[in-house]
């Protein structure tokens, strides 16, 4: 909302020389933020100037030179203006004179001929060309000829305004109106709102006798209509049209103008129809599916039934509450026209707005509007159109009112507004606050009765009346304490920030990636069975499905930096994967790992990462949260395309598959990238012990190792099995020392080594026992065809 | 015999003095020392001797073999000194040449900020809660007092995936779920943090971003109140942001609290004086808060005449790169790995 100065101050009486960024900064601090606050003409130096002399240039076929009398003295002044021309009043920038967009006015040569100044047009000296006239578009601008040489033109054109943009709250439809804005002003600045004036006189018969208003929608709940007819359409007077300007509005006509002018006067939306092309009759209802309506920017649009639309009986000519139609426009033909002042629902207007198109008209009714005011509005409509488009007003209304329209009358104690704000403000400061208001008072002892204006709808509740005090009487005047409340220790979970340090620990990144991926990629990485969350109004192609698994970001992000020449890329992160069900809808944290590049870097021995680094990052983190032993990698049952089938597990947690680790199948990763994710949330179900020490053995251990020579497709895993169950419980520990395939072996065999120790904590062993133990052992791999080097 | 021991003395002193190494000094020590060696000769020798003379013989062959005992001693450890020196000589590495690195880990910026945002509020007292990403348009918005067609939900142009589930546009939506959880209707103290999403991207704007809310509920009679909100905001301020800033409450409106405040800090970068950065302002809009709404106290199961508290809520990208220098907000999602080794170590206390 643009605050003219000007314009409020017809209605509260601030200084003339007021500060405007004052204003605006103790606004601010009122709740109400602005972006800019600045002087309407930004240019110095100005002066009015008349056109003595114009010939043209002798070394130019546009150029003008021309003598101005500025008063204290005559000009020599080149001007390329078509329109430049004797006897005609000029703006003149005198040399020093400063425009907007950094533009210094020096005296200068112009093809050898001396220039003093410049004769300006409007848009030269700040005032956009959406606002003017095709004259000045074109051309520098024409004072009337009472203008007086040697005055400021800014003053005399009414122009010497200035303007606060006002970022302004959803709640507050009421200050998008000069008049709300005055009672603002008038609570900060402690003065008194001026009324409206209103003042026509009516003629001839009730208008109720040849026009008819018919409301078949419960998304209106007031319509007011008046005739007025035998209007002039002609040229706005200067003040209207400067602070339709101010405003950000463009002047068309005066009868246009004045319900624009009306609307941010009092923040009623007016349409004005041409009665001659309306009938007899309005009709308010929702539109048909498919309905069409051509509004006044001449678009044809397709209504649907949630639509609102005025109509004239049989076809819509108006959308309610956003834009009116082109049939029933006024022109500069027109003569008698139909005065609509009415109310629509609020969230149907926001609806069709946000589909169709945003108004000033559209803002205003998505806030909600004061019927007060739509009353008021009618009326100053009327007396303006007298005034100023000599309209003669018909008698009577046109009325259709289901409004209840009542003050609210809320009571608050004195202690509950102090109690909230955690101030002790006296009863008298109180009052005082909702006198400035504007708001009527009955002051009890302990309490006070607020009868809240209509014109602010925002209030309804005592929390809306504690605000207004804590408003008013100042935030800053507030002292802060902390809570006086029972001392507590408060809870937190640190499960995931330590699993962040451990990884983080062992040399991976953690990264912070967008949940929102591309479809293509969310069932990759995976086999699970789910089907993707897609958004209904994505951005972009690429971010418009939820993730289920965290590794395709991750992938994104190596890809990144493998572009950056980043090679060493070791990364985790800990977020969430979404999935859809048989129509349910859940998510799951989880952890995802991707390893590339050197891990190690040490001289002679770097080390670039392998499958068995990640699954050693795994086991240590699983390791970590307490899963030592209850789990083990296992080959997929269902591989997922985009892991390499030969290096790829399944991370088992007491038999439930948690998790993949492995390496990204060559064909979609030419590099060795190393992957794994583990859902958290399943992992995490799975109780752990508490931590508890455990004797440590104060007898001897003794070693033993086994060398087998088996095929490849046999996993060590298996082999490790079947020693175990053989061993019995004396095995403390089984771990393979070596693996070889190659040289002096078949090409489908490979040994492994197993080193194997024995012991328990009530005894020393004796090499007897332990030697027929792995006899045993022995015998029952030998009797499964598994050959034992010596 | 005395002449011979003297001899020997002699003999054996000038041959230990000459030896170059311990091999030679060994095999002196046999010649002169050892079983058949010519000290022990004499001695055996001593059986001609006079009773009176054995003694003084004897003490003269101990007193000799005492003292070439000393000097090839002394000899020795000397040769082995040399011997181990050379030894260290020939090991010197060159200690300059780097060292074997595990590759070193690190936390990201934004993360490391919610950790220290949730100590400083565990510390007050808050418990540390979490809740859905996909969440739904009752606790997202409608249980915050932002029915349908309500204009302020144009402040938070949303992800829809269907008319019910959207990807929260606010931490605000952890409210609802803990006062809703709490079927004790018991005093709440909690603080959440996470990540939110809104419909828009720009170089200011990412359309993911982070978070952190708090939610205080407590009996009337306790009177927790705007002061007690600002006191607590100017703590977590001066605590997470900057020990010297200070704070501006303005009213502002959110349909979730009453009265509703948005809150400006010192502008980090120029201190107050005004830049590009506030806007010549001096101030930067950091949180929201105010008192909890009646109507969302009500609408999550508490009696708003027996119960009050204050909310507040700030997102946690932008405190980021203001506490680490970043200058562009998008570092802090394309996980360039030239950004993240840059949060490698502890945070300074």
């Amino acid at each position: 909302m643009k605050l003219s100065l000007n314009f409020v101050k017809d209605y509260v009486s601030l200084d003339d020389n007021i500060d405007i960024h004052d204003l605006a900064e103790k606004m601010t601090k009122a709740g109400n933020e602005y972006d800019t606050a600045e002087k309407l003409i930004n240019a110095t130096n100005l002066i009015i100037g008349e056109i003595k002399e114009c010939k043209p240039h002798p070394d130019s076929d546009h150029l003008h030179l021309c003598k101005v009398d500025i008063g204290k003295e005559t000009l020599n002044i080149v001007c390329g203006a078509p329109n430049a021309r004797e006897g005609i009043k000029v703006i003149v920038a005198q040399v020093g004179a400063e425009l907007p967009g950094d533009f210094k006015i020096k005296k200068g040569i112009i093809r050898g001929q001396e220039s003093n100044g410049m004769l300006c047009a409007l848009y030269e000296i700040g005032i956009d060309k959406k606002f003017l006239s095709e004259a000045d578009k074109n051309g520098i601008h024409e004072l009337p000829q009472d203008a007086p040489v040697g005055g400021d033109p800014i003053k005399y054109m009414g122009l010497d305004d200035a303007v606060v943009d006002f970022e302004l709250t959803a709640n507050r439809g009421d200050l998008l109106s000069i008049l709300g804005m005055a009672y603002e002003l008038g609570a900060i600045y402690n003065k008194k709102v001026n009324p409206v004036e209103i003042n026509y006189k009516e003629v001839g018969n009730d208008v109720n006798n040849e026009f008819k208003v018919e409301i078949e929608t419960k998304n209106c709940k007031l319509f007011l209509a008046k005739k007025a007819k035998n209007v002039t359409i002609k040229e706005s007077p200067d003040f209207i049209k400067n602070r339709l300007i101010a405003s950000g509005i463009r002047p068309i006509n005066n009868v246009v103008d004045i319900s624009n002018y009306v609307m941010l006067e009092v923040g009623q939306p007016l349409h004005f129809y041409d009665a001659d092309n309306l009938g007899d009759k309005i009709l308010v209802r929702q539109a048909k599916n498919e309905e069409k309506l051509t509004t006044l920017d001449n678009i044809e649009r397709t209504l649907t039934e949630n639509d609102i639309v005025i109509t004239d009986g049989k076809k819509a000519i108006g959308l309610a509450g956003v834009m009116g139609g082109l049939d029933t426009e006024v022109e500069e033909t027109t003569k008698n026209i139909v005065i609509e002042s009415a109310i629509f629902d609020s969230v149907k207007v926001r609806m069709t707005s946000n589909k169709i198109l945003r108004s000033e008209a559209s803002n205003r009714f998505e806030k909600g509007l004061d019927p007060a005011r739509t009353y008021m509005a009618m009326d100053r409509a009327c007396t303006l159109l007298e005034k100023y488009a000599d309209a003669e007003i018909v008698t009577g209304i046109v009325k259709y009112d289901v409004t209840d329209n009542k003050e609210k009358v809320i009571e608050i104690s004195y202690k509950e507004i102090n109690d909230v704000l955690g101030t002790n403000i006296s009863k008298e400061d109180i009052v005082e606050v909702f006198r400035k208001l504007d708001f009527k008072t009955e002051v009890k002892d302990e309490s006070v009765v607020v009868i809240v204006p209509t014109r602010r709808i925002d209030i309804s509740i005592r929390a809306d009346l504690i605000e207004e005090v804590g408003r008013i009487y100042g935030v800053d005047n507030i002292q802060g304490k902390l809570p006086v409340v029972p001392m507590r220790i408060g809870h937190l979970d640190k499960t995931t920030r330590k699993i962040r340090q451990k990884m983080s620990n062992m040399g991976l990144n953690e990264t912070l990636s967008y949940i929102l991926i591309n479809d293509k990629d969310v069932h990759k990485f995976t086999t699970d069975d789910f089907e993707e969350i897609k958004l209904l109004d994505p951005i972009t192609e690429d971010r418009n499905t939820l993730r289920y698994s965290i590794i395709p970001s991750l992938y994104k992000i190596y890809q990144y930096n493998k572009a950056r020449e980043n090679k060493n890329v070791c990364l985790f992160e800990i977020g969430k994967g979404f999935w859809k069900k048989q129509e349910q809808y859940g998510e799951n944290q989880k952890i995802s790992v991707l390893m590339t590049g050197e891990y190690y870097t040490g001289i002679g021995h770097s080390k670039n990462v392998d499958f068995y680094d990640i699954k050693g990052v795994t086991e240590e983190l699983l390791n970590f949260l307490g899963y030592e032993g209850r789990y083990s990698f296992v080959l997929p049952k269902n591989m997922p395309e985009e892991f390499h089938p030969g290096q790829t597990a399944e991370i088992s947690v007491n038999n439930d598959i948690v998790g993949i680790v492995g390496r990204i199948h060559p064909s979609v990763e030419k590099e060795d990238v190393y992957v794994m994710e583990i859902n958290l949330d399943k992992l995490l179900e799975k109780r752990v012990g508490k931590m508890k020490f455990k004797e440590i053995s104060k007898f001897p251990t003794i070693k033993k190792d086994i060398a087998v020579l088996v095929s490849k497709d046999i996993t060590s895993k298996e082999i490790e099995t079947l020693i175990k169950k053989k061993a019995g419980k004396l095995l403390l520990n089984i771990k393979v020392f070596d693996v070889y395939e190659g040289k002096n072996i078949d090409d489908n065999k490979r040994s492994i080594a197993y080193s194997l120790t024995f012991g328990t904590p009530d005894r020393t062993l004796n090499d007897d026992e332990i030697n027929s133990i792995l006899e045993n052992i022995i015998k029952d791999l030998e009797n499964k065809g598994i050959e034992i080097r010596k | 015999m005395k002449e011979q021991i003297e001899k020997i003395k002699e003999n054996s002193v000038q041959e230990i003095s000459k030896a170059e190494n311990l091999q030679q000094l060994n095999d002196l020590k046999v010649k002169y020392l050892g079983k058949k060696g010519e000290l022990t000769a004499v001695l055996r020798g001593m059986g001609g001797l006079t009773p009176e003379e054995r003694p003084i013989i004897g003490s003269l062959v101990n007193e000799v073999r005492d003292e070439l005992e000393k000097i090839i001693k002394e000899k020795e450890e000397k040769f082995e000194k040399e011997e181990l020196n050379k030894k260290l000589e020939s090991e010197k590495i060159d200690i300059t040449l780097p060292s074997t690195k595990i590759k070193r880990g690190s936390l990201h910026p934004v993360n490391r900020i919610i950790e220290d945002i949730e100590d400083l509020f565990v510390s007050m007292g808050y418990d540390v809660v979490t809740g859905p990403e996909l969440e739904t348009d009752e606790y997202c918005f409608e249980r915050l007092n932002l029915p349908k067609g309500h204009p302020a939900r144009d402040m938070q142009d949303s992800f829809y995936i269907n008319s019910e589930y959207l990807l929260r546009t606010q931490t605000s939506a952890v409210q609802a779920r803990t006062m809703m959880a709490n079927t004790e209707k018991t005093p709440i103290r909690m603080i959440t943090a996470g990540k939110t999403y809104r419909r828009e991207d720009d170089a200011t704007h990412s359309h993911q971003f982070n978070q952190i809310e708090g939610l205080v509920v407590d009996y009337k009679e306790r009177n927790v109140s705007l002061a007690d909100l600002k006191g607590t905001l100017e703590v977590f301020v001066r605590k997470i942001i900057g020990a010297n800033l200070d704070l501006r409450f303005r009213p502002s409106y959110f349909p979730f609290t009453e009265p509703s405040y948005e809150v400006d800090v010192t502008c980090f970068k120029c201190g107050g004086k005004g830049c590009n950065l506030c806007k010549q302002t001096g101030w930067i809009e950091v949180l929201g808060a105010g008192i909890v709404h009646p109507n969302v106290l009500e609408m999550n199961g508490y009696d708003p005449e027996k119960f009050g508290g204050f909310a507040f809520g700030t997102g946690i990208d932008r405190l980021a790169m203001f506490r680490y220098g970043i200058t562009d907000m998008r570092y802090l999602y394309a996980n360039d790995v030239r950004f993240l080794n840059q949060f490698d170590r502890k945070d300074e206390e």
